[in-house]
């Protein structure tokens, strides 16, 4: 791959899927696209570039998707379901005791064990969400993975990283040598495809937002325009959930941290006393948070 | 430092969970059939058994339901390791007091997350 073929991909990924690849990553993009240029009969990196720059939009979204890291795996850090459970549905029980409404959306939910996860801690708590209207939103760019999602099938590898064995019996039925997610678990997420760059006001207001390890691939402009779009979707006592190796803090005041909750954010209500502020000067908040 | 009893027939097998283990700072004493693991137990209870289930002369299930018998013998983590993955032997295990339960093939990820599950690490 020559540098002028590598620039044209960083660009390409950069505008249609946010990923920020710094200069050295070329060994990253030839391991992962060789695949999928073998796949296509192409004789390698520089034909593929060729046929990209002609125009060809499938081999683009699929080039797009190969990109795409898809680690993940179910109650990954365990912490943020622990906060889920003992602080998230709690509060909000209370404050939705009449709505009796949850929306939750799972931003980049790959191959569906994060909104299985969130799913099954729902569950668990079936008795006091007796009668409520619970909607779980899972999104992801690569329609590759949302097939994998709705189908719900693990490996024997899959369902035992992160998975207690009772909520293996509890939820999921043997097949063969796979594992499937009974269907009352799956039927409580809807699956999307959704890319972060663009709008994604549509999907409504939501009361809890897991947005995990997807934003440390993001440049620094583009994580604060999601942040703010994020804010702007929310209740006000709603929660955001990020990644172990994430924060808010130094990017943008949309959100604060919860106390003593690591990872676990609310937005920032001085913020919300300004409507319009952030949605009319974005540039100038951009730049006040470097 | 915590302590591991690793019970399992095939040398091979004790041989890459003591490497796990030792990884993750546990102190590794081995048994090769359940009768073996129950007298290492009398001389000192781990805090973990890593538990194969089919074994000649006392199979893990059976060791289990001798170990929860003893005196202290439901201190000890219990996390079964065998060929038998489906679901009536994990319900059957999980009955008799076992704490998680490894499908093999397994590896280093997944004997992490087991651990992790029951407190361990």
């Amino acid at each position: 791959m020559t540098p002028a073929d590598y620039d044209f991909l960083r660009r390409l990924l950069k505008e249609r899927s946010g990923l920020d690849l710094s200069a050295d990553k070329q060994y990253l993009v030839e391991s992962r696209l060789a695949p999928l240029t073998r796949r296509a009969g192409l004789a390698g990196i520089p034909e593929l570039v060729v046929k990209m720059k002609g125009g060809a939009e499938a081999l683009i979204k699929d080039v797009v998707e190969a990109m795409t890291t898809n680690e993940t795996f179910f109650f990954r850090d365990k912490v943020p379901f622990d906060h889920l459970s003992g602080t998230v549905l709690p509060a909000l029980l209370s404050a939705r005791a009449s709505r009796r409404h949850l929306r939750i959306w799972s931003a980049a939910s790959s191959t569906g064990q994060e909104p299985y996860s969130i799913a099954m801690c729902l569950k668990e708590k079936a008795v006091e969400l007796a009668g409520w209207r619970i909607e779980i939103v899972a999104t992801d760019l690569s329609q590759q993975v949302l097939e994998k999602s709705k189908a719900g099938i693990y490996s024997q590898f899959e369902v035992q990283r992160g998975l207690p064995i009772q909520l293996l019996v509890k939820h999921f039925k043997q097949i063969g040598e796979l594992w499937q997610i009974n269907p009352d678990i799956r039927s409580m997420v809807q699956y999307r495809q959704l890319n972060l760059l663009q709008d994604f006001s549509h999907l409504g207001r939501f009361d809890v937002v897991f947005c995990r390890n997807v934003l440390i691939y993001f440049d620094q402009e583009t994580k604060v325009s999601i942040f703010e779009r994020i804010a702007k979707m929310m209740e006000p006592d709603g929660m955001l959930m990020l990644g172990a190796a994430e924060t808010v803090v130094g990017m943008t005041d949309a959100f604060r941290p919860y106390p003593e909750r690591r990872g676990l954010y609310q937005p920032n209500p001085a913020r919300g006393a300004r409507p319009g502020f952030g949605a009319m000067q974005p540039q100038l908040r951009v730049v006040a948070a470097r | 430092m915590r302590t591991c009893l690793v019970v399992d027939d095939s040398s091979v097998i004790r041989k890459v969970a003591r490497r796990i283990l030792e990884g993750l700072d546990f102190h590794i004493t081995e048994a090769e059939d359940g009768e073996k693991a129950l007298e290492a137990c009398k001389r000192s209870m781990p805090d973990a058994v890593l538990l194969d289930w089919n074994m000649p002369i006392m199979d893990g299930y059976e060791f289990l339901g001798n170990l929860r018998r003893m005196p202290g013998g439901d201190a000890p983590k219990v996390v079964f390791c065998t060929t038998e993955n489906d679901v009536a032997h994990i319900a059957r295990a999980l009955h008799a007091g076992a704490n998680e339960y490894i499908m093999k093939p397994f590896d280093k990820d997944i004997v992490t997350a087991k651990f992790q599950e029951v407190g361990l690490i």
